[in-house]
């Protein structure tokens, strides 16, 4: 449930469901998300999930911080029962032309690349958000000897569709971008793809995500 | 074919095309843009007898060169800044706020903004542009909206879809006022700063960083200092959000800004200021002052009344 309800600036709500970052916590932000996205409520133009807040940020032309928090404060979010949520399997080449951070990782977990990749392998995720960058999702969580910072440095340029792990999560950079966190593998597929205007985004809060490796011919000859 | 046209002579440094922006998309990454002064942006289409929400030419500092062919309409610049408009053998220095007719072979010249950032390029009719989420506005960073979601380019064609047939010439005498105070309310992660940090924050004074662009703003100057954390869990954000990162130098969020962080917020813009705050070009100095939210929606209240105003009276 929603512990508390703030204003972020004069424009949005900050409704806050706690500190942890777990699936239960996320899963009623997602509720809340997905209730008040259906119901378009007047003056709402924004909902931004993340792991413990949902911030809701609206038209102030139209709406205000009070009309807005008064509504969110008597939604019933258990109306919405069809969280609609899907399992992926997402498909990683590991190769070292993609596994940059490998050694890096190696030295960090103190794990061989054997150790790591079957650590992170054929294991279910959840996706607590989707951000940062479009289409970038969130997903947890990686077992705790697999937990690592990101790079000191960011790198100025991250090859699109690299998958990365920071702390307890793995991500996938939907488009090339700066970014810091540490390299494993690279998919075949598009997990943005803005020609798709209803569904952009191939992952999205609430689904699990499972990571197949592919060898480097079967990634080459995945799109023919 | 269209029978009318813009080519590009010079591009400028970041001329894009913008509208209102598209909303509903922050959960899937995608942010607002839209035109940075959405004040001037307005006034550019009414100035040229568009529908507000047309589609207009945004350049920042180095404005575009551009040659128009086709049937005679009107343009409108809008802000504060320095351009000319060719015609056959002369040149006149042109004026913001004033309609100009414009005619085959016509040329129009932005030089540059003047002490300001971002402005207007609006002309009588529609450009045939590519709409995604019901805007053209371009994202550089996602590559979303029209050209591509690439900036304008040296040699490139502009179509239009249709021209205006109201060709009447407007005139507005509006002036972008400068504000010396930035108006903020007070952040959801105020607390993690030290009393010494909250008391720069509100009394010091900082400047625009040459590293600003749609996506944000850097400030530098005195560092703000954190004494909880200098991270946390990554959450939502909207434009204006002032983000402290563990450097102590603050960022504020703009139109094309990431849509989570995990910085802590030690301010937001208040709505009022947005369109002026985002006109400060680097080497401007700024100060914060603390506003409470019914007084911030008492002010955007009118702010949005003069910009009807304003747009009633062209």
């Amino acid at each position: 449930m929603i512990k508390n309800i703030s204003n972020l600036g004069d424009a949005a709500l900050y409704c806050d469901f706690g500190n942890e970052v777990n699936k239960s916590i996320n899963s009623q932000v997602i509720k809340y998300f997905k209730t008040i996205k259906e119901k378009k409520f007047e003056g709402i133009n924004n909902l931004t999930p993340s792991y413990n807040k949902l911030i809701i940020s609206y038209d102030l032309k139209k709406t205000n911080f009070k009309e807005v928090k008064n509504y969110v404060e008597n939604i019933n979010a258990q109306d919405s029962n069809d969280i609609n949520s899907k399992k992926l399997e997402i498909p990683v080449c590991c190769h070292e032309n993609f596994s940059m951070d490998i050694k890096r990782l190696e030295e960090i977990l103190k794990l061989s690349r054997e150790k790591i990749l079957d650590n992170f392998l054929n294991k279910e995720y959840f996706c607590y958000m989707t951000g940062f960058i479009a289409g970038m999702p969130f997903l947890g969580d990686l077992n705790n000897n697999m937990r690592a910072q990101r790079l000191e440095t960011p790198r100025v340029k991250v090859p699109k569709n690299s998958v990365a792990l920071t702390e307890q999560f793995a991500s996938i950079y939907t488009f090339e971008s700066p970014g810091g966190w540490n390299i494993i593998g690279n998919t075949p597929i598009d997990i943005f793809d803005s020609s798709k205007e209803d569904k952009p985004n191939l992952i999205n809060p609430g689904d699990t995500v499972i990571f197949k490796e592919i060898t480097l011919d079967q990634y080459k000859n995945y799109n023919e | 074919m269209s029978s009318n046209y813009l080519d590009i002579i010079r591009p400028g440094i970041n001329t894009t095309f913008q509208d209102k922006g598209r909303d509903h998309l922050y959960h899937i990454g995608i942010p607002f843009s839209g035109a940075m002064d959405n004040r001037n942006y307005l006034i550019a289409n009414k100035l040229v007898n568009n529908n507000l929400d047309s589609a207009v030419i945004e350049f920042a500092y180095q404005g575009p060169h551009i040659k128009y062919s086709g049937e005679k309409i009107n343009f409108a610049i809008t802000g504060d800044v320095i351009f000319s408009i060719k015609k056959k053998d002369t040149e006149i220095e042109g004026k913001c706020y004033e309609s100009y007719h414009i005619e085959n072979g016509d040329e129009i010249n932005i030089i540059s903004t003047n002490k300001s950032v971002y402005g207007y390029l609006a002309l009588g009719g529609e450009f045939d542009l590519k709409f995604q989420w019901n805007s053209c506005s371009i994202n550089t960073k996602a590559k979303i909206g029209s050209n591509d979601g690439k900036k304008l380019d040296l040699g490139q064609r502009i179509n239009f879809k249709k021209i205006n047939s109201n060709k009447d010439i407007k005139k507005t005498n509006y002036i972008n006022t400068k504000i010396e105070n930035i108006r903020v309310i007070k952040g959801t992660n105020f607390d993690y700063f030290s009393e010494e940090g909250k008391k720069i924050f509100y009394e010091k004074e900082f400047t625009v960083s040459k590293l600003s662009d749609r996506m944000g703003m850097r400030l530098e100057g005195p560092k703000i200092d954190n004494i909880v954390n200098t991270n946390i869990k990554s959450e939502g954000l909207i434009k204006g959000v002032i983000q402290v990162p563990a450097d102590g130098n603050p960022i504020i969020m703009l139109s094309d800004h990431g849509t989570i962080g995990g910085y802590p917020k030690i301010g937001v813009v208040a709505s009022v200021d947005y369109d002026r705050l985002v006109q400060m070009s680097p080497g401007s100095k700024i100060k914060f002052k603390e506003i409470n939210l019914t007084d911030a929606e008492t002010l955007f209240k009118l702010y949005e009344m003069e910009t009807q105003n304003l747009l009633s009276q062209i």
